[in-house]
């Protein structure tokens, strides 16, 4: 029998861990000599206090559904993607020659545009350690990581000896075109009379982001694509008894994963700051696996995990801004909501389950 | 540890004698108030089914789980085991039924591990070569101690396990099921050592599941049944049926009802396959075998000789070569069409050997498994995405003639027993209405209520005229079950036999290689 | 290219394989044992800061030492903590130890020295200095073997010899002692090692302390000998390239040496040269950086022999019922 019902499997165990994590942090903070209290207070200010704060909230939320969705799938198939990082770098480059060199009568085109573009090169990027573990037994954790840092070095070289317009110093390329700039959430609830931030980055990419939560949860739960990842990455074994192919599998939980991470650089990229720059994915890749851990992979899961990570992004450059605590707190943070919801998720788990267990005795 | 003399030690204490032992797993007791008492120098077997404790009781006697309650009681005096470290001082050696061997290791490596003299490796080593030596004229347990784990064979391999136990200095050793790999011969000649071991004076606990086994060897026997010891009792003064009484409490009726079988036309049709699996090695070496419509062909053999390759190359996932027939057409062995998808198709269905690790998947709901393969039928769609309340339905109906309870379909697989789990997969494959049905170890860790049942629908599906592959490792259940037995040895069919015409000691001799 | 030059690329190689090469032993012992790392960035970094900090506040470089190794062990406890004890993911722990060496480093170095999260410039005894072997100046005379001598092989921070030292030694305790035959028995298969009456977990947390030890002295290397003093993110992905050894030397002492040599070479070609010209192709520098990574992909791949893992690496021993 299970000793837990669903709902504390589902709640109570990601919650303790996120206390557990929230306390730790807190402690980190009364450490380095500031207050905690007046640190989560400014927090909340500054992230959630204005339609500012709101739209920078919203915006690193978009970043981590992408990479959180991009994590979470390779994880029903129970592949662990830590490549996130390069695809994104990867789609940022799709988006950047997407907006470059086509030229885009309308932003709605240029968006789908890149889209396609920056979900193909994520894609490829996923599918080179997917083949190599599906046909030649690498590990696909140690091909990922190798591949964020190929990710890198290629991003470096194409921007700096191929995409840098001339005279420039910088290693980026050309700012995009006014046509493809994407419309702002000022932009899109403007026309319906509410009035939100012009200066937030959070856009259009939002929409697609929840978009993809929501055909993602249909992909896993409702086709039949769905049910052979998951049985897969139940059991593998058992799916090859089915006649569920391993390679195909793999191959495809990877692509999109991978199309899902390269996608994120709608947002980052084609959204904010409407150039490729060398560091555009700031670690949202890394980020992608706190948030589908705390997210437990579930697409609703992850919602709400990459909001909450939204949130503490933001919260932490204000943080940053106006007291003497350096935005690595967030990095901290996220390493131990890593932590505790995934490694060290026994350690929750255990005790809670023996409380049931006392529970279901004394109703019995 | 401290030093209680038993109360009613007689002139001689017993080796070992348990009390009141207790264990629980979560909410399964695998062990109620156990209590047992083996004489020095004596061979003590305990037979019990399948999940009936055994193992659990010995592992707790090796440290390897600690009791909830009880004593232990080591030539008389009360020992506290609470590890596997404990246990070895206290002389007790154990042989496990999986072993517990470092395959990349050599043989005198895998001894001296946990054992070793000093933190040097090479004087440890030179020690061992030498009492090896010893210990193989004293036992003629002869070995290569050179060699690695894995370039030998399973006989081999548990050599190396009771020389692990006899160089620490066993006094008690005990084994776990240790004929399940070994052929009759090997068998033989593991016994032939057990008994050169008990005139040494040694105390041996034998785990098995096989009546012949206790007979031939042991002087007393136990017998446990769902965590409890039913009974202690000379071998000489009882008999095969008397234990199989004892074993599943009550009559147990080893032979199944059935009419005889009236074979149709060729249903599977098996040409020259062989098969060679990842590492290289020919696991069926040109296997020709043909079942018919309305015939259950049962196949028997030890462990390993190829059975469970010829039910994964039939059931679609190992690749082979040859030709293989089904209702006059060849199927794919190879490529794109020769999964588990395609066979289905081909009316195939399968009841893998293992129902855990490939007929189910275990964190899936019932009625998840039950669409399990036959994901793609059409019934179960609509459109684009699953039709899951379709599938629901279906498996209420399914549940419901298969008598799997609880009669839930959203719990999940893990969550039922082992024969309610087997309920599930023989619903999802019979249900089907396949041509032949492909079905390994049906009842392995089956309760013995569902083992008729069992028997019962694979009967009636004969009747219906479908033709049917059976293969076992219960010898038993073949002779019951079988229109017809092959046996197999080492990749080869060594024989078929009318099971009305043959017997027990004939079939162990063409399970071992040996042509009659 | 002259002779100076390259026993100037090639005493650049040597510093810089140094970290490489105790990480990599370092991840040798963990995953030798069953334990996968993917964590050794992680304790290289907090190693690095901690050196530096205690080197600068205290003015002892050994001090500063001592605590890098400290850091570094802590890190390797919650690794045990959730991969041994609590039989989590180890690679999840690996991430979660990267993430909080990077974050915490910052933070406590901004708290300590406010100076935007590094330590303040090491000097005298607070770094480990060139340490001369005998004869150096006096063979410096002599042609080839004289630099190659003097400039080559003498003239490193001890560490670096430690650090070469390392490698036998690690050879010996694992091929030549009982403690060794274990841990590659742990390696292999727990249940063995279990049934005979040793303990997987202490076996497990000896190994990843090993590892926490060499990681640390790793991380002090990097911040009190290569450099002087702890910068943001300083490892700059040398745990990943030490891991990438690993396998590429296939989890042996030796090759990992070799390796780890061949490794630090490409290093301080693309340190020493932005673009290689190698007749009408030109390397770009990004592609140096790259190799490391590159090469283990293809040796993963079963380009040249199969890397085969220990059997048991990163399953967490459950005693099965």
């Amino acid at each position: 029998m299970d000793v837990m019902p669903k709902w504390a499997e589902v709640v109570l165990v990601p919650l303790i861990s996120l206390l557990l994590a929230a306390i730790l942090s807190a402690l980190v903070i009364l450490a380095i000599g500031e207050d905690p209290v007046a640190a989560v207070k400014l927090m909340v200010d500054g992230a959630l206090g204005s339609t500012y704060g709101w739209g920078y909230t919203l915006y690193y939320a978009t970043n981590f559904m992408f990479t959180g969705l991009a994590v979470s799938i390779a994880f029903h198939a129970r592949l662990f993607n830590i490549g996130g990082e390069g695809q994104a770098m990867l789609g940022g480059l799709g988006v950047a020659l997407a907006c470059l060199y086509i030229p885009w009568p309308h932003w709605s085109l240029a968006l789908l545009g890149a889209m396609v573009l920056a979900g193909a090169f994520g894609a490829i990027w996923a599918a080179i350690p997917a083949y190599l573990q599906a046909k030649r037994g690498s590990h696909i954790v140690i091909t990922t990581i190798m591949f964020n840092f190929i990710a890198a070095a290629l991003l470096n070289y194409v921007l700096v000896n191929l995409l840098r317009p001339k005279g420039s110093m910088d290693p980026a390329t050309a700012r995009f075109p006014e046509a493809v700039n994407l419309p702002t959430l000022h932009d899109i609830l403007a026309p319906i009379g509410i009035s939100f931030s012009k200066a937030a980055p959070a856009n259009v990419s939002l929409i697609v982001a929840v978009l993809a939560c929501f055909l993602l949860w249909v992909l896993i739960w409702r086709t039949q694509l769905g049910y052979e990842i998951r049985a897969y990455g139940h059991s593998d074994s058992a799916a090859k008894y089915a006649g569920i192919s391993p390679l195909k599998i793999t191959m495809i939980a990877m692509i999109i994963s991978g199309g899902l991470a390269g996608m994120m650089a709608i947002n980052n990229v084609m959204g904010e700051a409407e150039r490729l720059v060398l560091n555009s994915t700031e670690g949202a890749g890394f980020i992608g696996i706190a948030v589908a851990l705390m997210g437990r992979s579930h697409p609703l899961g992850v919602f709400i995990a990459a909001i909450l990570f939204g949130f503490l992004y933001q919260g932490g450059a204000e943080l940053a801004l106006w007291t003497t605590i350096p935005r690595e707190l967030i990095v901290v943070i996220q390493a131990l909501v890593i932590l505790f919801t995934g490694a060290l998720d026994n350690m929750v788990r255990m005790p809670l389950e023996r409380l049931f267990i006392a529970l279901n005795g004394k109703k019995a | 540890m401290t030093l209680t003399p038993s109360a009613h030690a007689p002139e001689t204490a017993p080796a070992i004698e348990l009390k009141g032992i207790s264990k629980a797993f979560g909410p399964v007791q695998a062990n109620k108030d156990i209590s047992i008492s083996v004489m020095p120098g004596t061979i003590h077997g305990i037979i019990g089914e399948n999940g009936a404790g055994k193992s659990t009781l010995m592992s707790i006697l090796y440290g390897f789980y600690k009791a909830d309650k009880g004593e232990i009681f080591i030539s008389g005096t009360k020992t506290e085991i609470p590890d596997s470290q404990a246990a070895i001082s206290a002389g007790i050696g154990m042989v496990f039924q999986h072993f517990k061997l470092v395959e990349n290791f050599s043989v005198l490596e895998n001894i001296i591990l946990g054992a070793e003299d000093g933190w040097s490796l090479s004087t440890s080593l030179r020690k061992a070569r030498k009492s090896l030596v010893d210990l193989a004229q004293e036992y003629e347990l002869n070995i290569d101690p050179d060699a690695l784990i894995e370039d030998i064979g399973v006989g081999m391999q548990q050599r190396v396990e009771i020389l692990k136990a006899l160089y620490r200095q066993a006094d008690i050793l005990i084994l776990d099921e240790p004929t399940g790999v070994l052929t009759p011969p090997e068998a033989d000649q593991l016994f032939r050592i057990l008994g050169r071991l008990r005139e040494e004076g040694k105390t041996i606990i034998l785990i098995t599941h096989k009546l012949r086994e206790i007979m031939d060897i042991t002087d007393t026997v136990s017998v446990m049944r769902r965590g409890e010891m039913t009974a202690t009792v000379k071998t000489a003064e009882t008999s095969p049926e008397h234990l199989a009484e004892l074993m599943v409490g009550r009559k147990v009726l080893l032979r199944v009802d059935k009419d005889i079988a009236a074979p149709g036309e060729i249903v599977l049709d098996i040409k020259n396959l062989r098969v060679v699996d990842d590492q290289g090695v020919e696991r069926l070496k040109g296997i020709n075998l043909q079942v018919r419509a309305g015939e259950i062909v049962g196949i028997a053999g030890v462990a390993g000789n190829g059975q469970s390759e010829l039910l994964e190359v039939l059931g679609g996932y190992a690749d082979g070569s040859g030709t293989v027939s089904v209702n006059g057409d060849p199927i794919d062995l190879t490529g794109k069409y020769s999964d588990g998808k395609s066979r289905r198709k081909r009316g195939i269905a399968h009841v893998p050997e293992d129902r855990q690790r490939e007929g189910l998947i275990m964190e899936y709901a019932a009625w998840e498994n039950i669409a399990f393969g036959y994901h793609d039928d059409p019934t179960y769609q609509t459109g684009f995405l699953m039709n899951n309340a379709a599938i629901r339905k279906d498996t209420v109906d399914k549940m419901a003639r298969f008598d799997v309870r609880p009669p839930d379909p959203k719990l999940a697989a893990k969550n039922f027993s082992g024969g309610n789990q087997q309920k599930v997969v023989l619903a999802r494959e019979i249900e089907r209405n396949p041509d032949l049905l492909l079905i390994g170890q049906p009842t392995r860790g089956v309760d013995i209520g569902a083992i008729e049942f069992i028997h019962q629908q694979v009967v009636a599906l004969r009747d219906q005229g479908k033709a049917i592959l059976l293969v076992s490792v219960e010898l038993e259940e073949i002779l019951a079950l079988s229109d017809r037995v092959a046996v197999m040895f080492d990749g080869h069919i060594m024989g078929e036999r009318n099971p009305t015409e043959t017997n027990e000691k004939e079939l162990g001799l063409l399970m071992a290689g040996v042509e009659t | 290219m002259d002779f100076l030059t390259l026993i100037q690329i090639l005493d650049s190689s040597v510093r810089l394989a140094t970290p490489l090469l105790l990480a990599c032993l370092a991840g040798l012992f963990s995953e030798r044992a069953g334990i996968f790392d993917i964590g050794l960035e992680g304790k290289m970094l907090a190693a690095a800061m901690f050196s530096a900090a205690a080197a600068a506040i205290t003015g002892s470089v050994w001090l500063g030492l001592l605590a890098g190794i400290a850091a570094s062990l802590v890190l390797s406890g919650i690794h045990g903590l959730a991969s041994i004890t609590f039989r989590g993911n180890q690679l999840i722990s690996g991430v979660a130890i990267n993430f909080l060496a990077a974050g915490i480093t910052v933070l406590v170095a901004q708290s300590w020295f406010k100076q935007g999260g590094r330590t303040p410039q090491l000097q005298g005894d607070a770094r480990f200095e060139g340490y001369d072997l005998p004869f150096a100046e006096s063979l410096g005379s002599i042609p080839v073997f004289g630099p190659a001598y003097s400039e080559l092989v003498s003239g490193h921070s001890i560490l670096v010899y430690v650090a070469f030292l390392a490698v036998p030694a690690s050879w010996f305790v694992l091929y030549r002692t009982r403690f060794g035959l274990r841990l590659r028995a742990v390696g292999e298969n727990p249940a063995a090692v279990d049934t005979a009456g040793v303990s997987v977990v202490g076996l497990r947390y000896a190994a990843i302390a090993i590892c926490g030890v060499l990681c640390g002295i790793a991380g002090a290397y990097l911040a009190t000998a290569l450099q002087a003093g702890f910068v943001k993110d300083m490892t700059a992905g040398r745990g990943f390239i030490a891991l990438a050894a690993l396998i590429f030397a296939k989890w042996r002492p030796w090759s990992a040496l070799w390796t780890c040599l061949l490794f630090g070479f490409l290093q301080a070609v693309a340190l020493r040269y932005q673009n290689i010209d190698i007749g009408p192709i030109t390397l770009p520098v990004q592609l140096m950086d790259a190799l490391p990574y590159i090469l283990v992909v293809v040796i993963l791949a079963g380009v040249g022999g199969k890397a085969i893992p220990p059997r048991a690496g990163g399953e967490p021993y459950v005693k099965e019922r």
